[in-house]
């Protein structure tokens, strides 16, 4: 129990310096620039307690839950017993991981539906859009999305292939959706990426790369580990522009009976 | 059905692991079908995780969200441009230097560099290294969200920054260690959670609204996309300076 403790006031204290930066900067502009008094002070400091507190329980639970779960899942899911082969086998075919790629989109298709802040960007597609965009369907593009990411980006770990040609291969497939979206959903489109990677769903998804970069024969973690956080960036980008296209497609093929 | 808020709040930070737990648990009961090593630990770890992001999020909504809100929305009507660039880059680097999954990511990509002998093995240098980490691209979400802010008054179609962005990542990346890529990669997608989405939608929107000509709705979007660029480049130049 002491250590435990003790291990927590270090992790307090190195978060204080870590929101230093931001406590500084916000009450320098309200000092010098807006020139006001702050509206709730005791408040604002009772908060900012919070916040401190949270960020340190926070990185102690990923060092203790998240990141060994995703190393424990990526380990138990690679093992030679697992995948039913000899433990000296050096070249495993990639199809023998196929748990692996189910496993990563399982977890991508559950926490990106299960993310809130997608379901408030799918609300206000639906009304910019006018409806032919439906919240709905939106958030399984995403979630498809995602899901498809990140399956990919833990075959990309398992042949252990260059990183930038899956993402710039995805960047050319943006670009030229882009020529031929709905104007009004490209803003929105190219924000979703950013949305879908959660505060809690990073850490473990993390875990899970650099376990399989540790675990899988010839690979190397600080070469192959990292990058699944970049698939799942990009590929809803395209799923997104993809279904906005879909939609307007049918939406015009049904243009006779709307006005 | 909850009245009091920290308590909902409580919940909803469980709700947010539970799709999670829910996966790992139907693959250790059915498919793995081991004894999971250490479960004290993790249930333990995944308590810590509960709490701390429900204060975390609780303390958000009582002290920084109202200020920076408010903030936003005084500079986008005040009308100085240089003040209001200088709080967007001071806002993306404040929210992204304090960003929690930043903080782990750039921690364990520290340790992994130590493991590697691209730094040094002591805590020091491992230090620095995550520090620099952070501060890189904590500048680049900075520089990120003045030039999108300068977009929204220009008025400038958002796919020239996007287009350049993916150009300059394209650039960059014959040029950096190969080491440094796949973290560079991740960068982009983790810097844009908590703490980050809902101050710069705000000074998105705040100033499409403040803007006449400009619509909240299709303007106000897009500063996070180009802040989830950014940080590729900036990180890749780290790999190649340092």
């Amino acid at each position: 129990m002491m250590d435990w403790i003790s291990q927590f006031a270090l992790v307090l204290l190195a978060t204080c310096q870590d929101i230093l930066p931001i406590a500084a900067i916000i009450i320098g502009f309200q000092l010098l620039v807006i020139r006001k008094p702050v509206a709730h002070p005791r408040k604002m400091l009772i908060g900012f307690i919070y916040v401190l507190l949270g960020i340190a329980f926070f990185l102690e639970g990923l060092e203790r839950a998240l990141f060994p779960l995703g190393k424990l899942m990526a380990a138990q899911l690679t093992t030679p017993a697992f995948l039913g082969i000899a433990p000296t086998e050096q070249h495993v075919a990639w199809q023998a991981y196929y748990w692996v790629y189910i496993f990563a989109a399982s977890i991508g298709f559950a926490t990106t539906l299960a993310e809130p802040s997608l379901l408030a960007v799918a609300m206000k597609a639906e009304q910019i859009s006018g409806g032919t965009i439906r919240a709905w369907g939106l958030r399984i593009a995403v979630a498809i999305g995602v899901s498809f990411g990140l399956a990919l980006g833990t075959y990309r770990i398992i042949i252990g292939a260059e990183l930038y040609y899956f993402i710039i291969a995805g960047y050319i497939i943006v670009i030229i959706q882009t020529l031929f979206a709905p104007k009004q959903i490209i803003g929105l489109a190219y924000d979703i990426g950013g949305v879908t990677t959660s505060t809690v769903t990073v850490p473990l998804v993390t875990a899970l790369g650099l376990g399989l970069a540790s675990t899988v024969p010839g690979r190397n973690p600080l070469l192959d580990g990292f990058g699944l956080i970049a698939f799942a960036c990009l590929l809803p980008i395209i799923a997104v522009l993809g279904y906005a296209q879909i939609a307007q497609w049918l939406s015009k093929g049904s243009l006779s009976s709307k006005p | 059905m909850f009245k009091n808020p920290f308590i909902k709040q409580l919940f909803g930070s469980f709700l947010d692991l539970a799709p999670i737990l829910a996966v790992v648990l139907v693959f250790q009961v059915f498919i793995v079908r081991q004894p999971i090593p250490d479960v004290g630990n993790l249930i333990g770890g995944t308590l810590f995780v509960i709490v701390g992001l429900t204060l975390f999020v609780q303390g958000l909504e009582q002290s920084l969200f109202p200020i920076g809100e408010a903030m936003a929305y005084a500079f986008a009507r005040k009308g100085s441009l240089f003040w209001l660039l200088t709080f967007a880059f001071c806002l993306g680097f404040g929210t992204t230097v304090a960003e929690p999954a930043l903080i782990a990511i750039a921690q364990e990509a520290a340790s992994i560099a130590a493991k590697a002998d691209i730094i040094g093995q002591n805590d020091d240098a491992k230090d620095s290294y995550a520090l620099g980490l952070r501060i890189t691209v904590a500048l680049s979400v900075g520089f990120a969200i003045l030039v999108g802010v300068l977009r929204i008054i220009r008025g400038w179609p958002l796919y020239y920054l996007i287009i350049g962005g993916y150009c300059g990542v394209i650039a960059m990346t014959p040029f950096a260690p190969p080491e440094i890529i796949g973290i560079a990669y991740d960068s982009g997608g983790v810097t844009t959670s908590t703490i980050t989405v809902p101050l710069v939608t705000a000074l998105g929107v705040g100033l499409a609204t403040a803007i006449k000509g400009r619509n909240p709705m299709t303007d106000g979007f897009g500063l996070i996309a180009f802040a989830s660029l950014t940080p590729i480049v900036f990180v890749m130049a780290y790999g190649v300076l340092r």
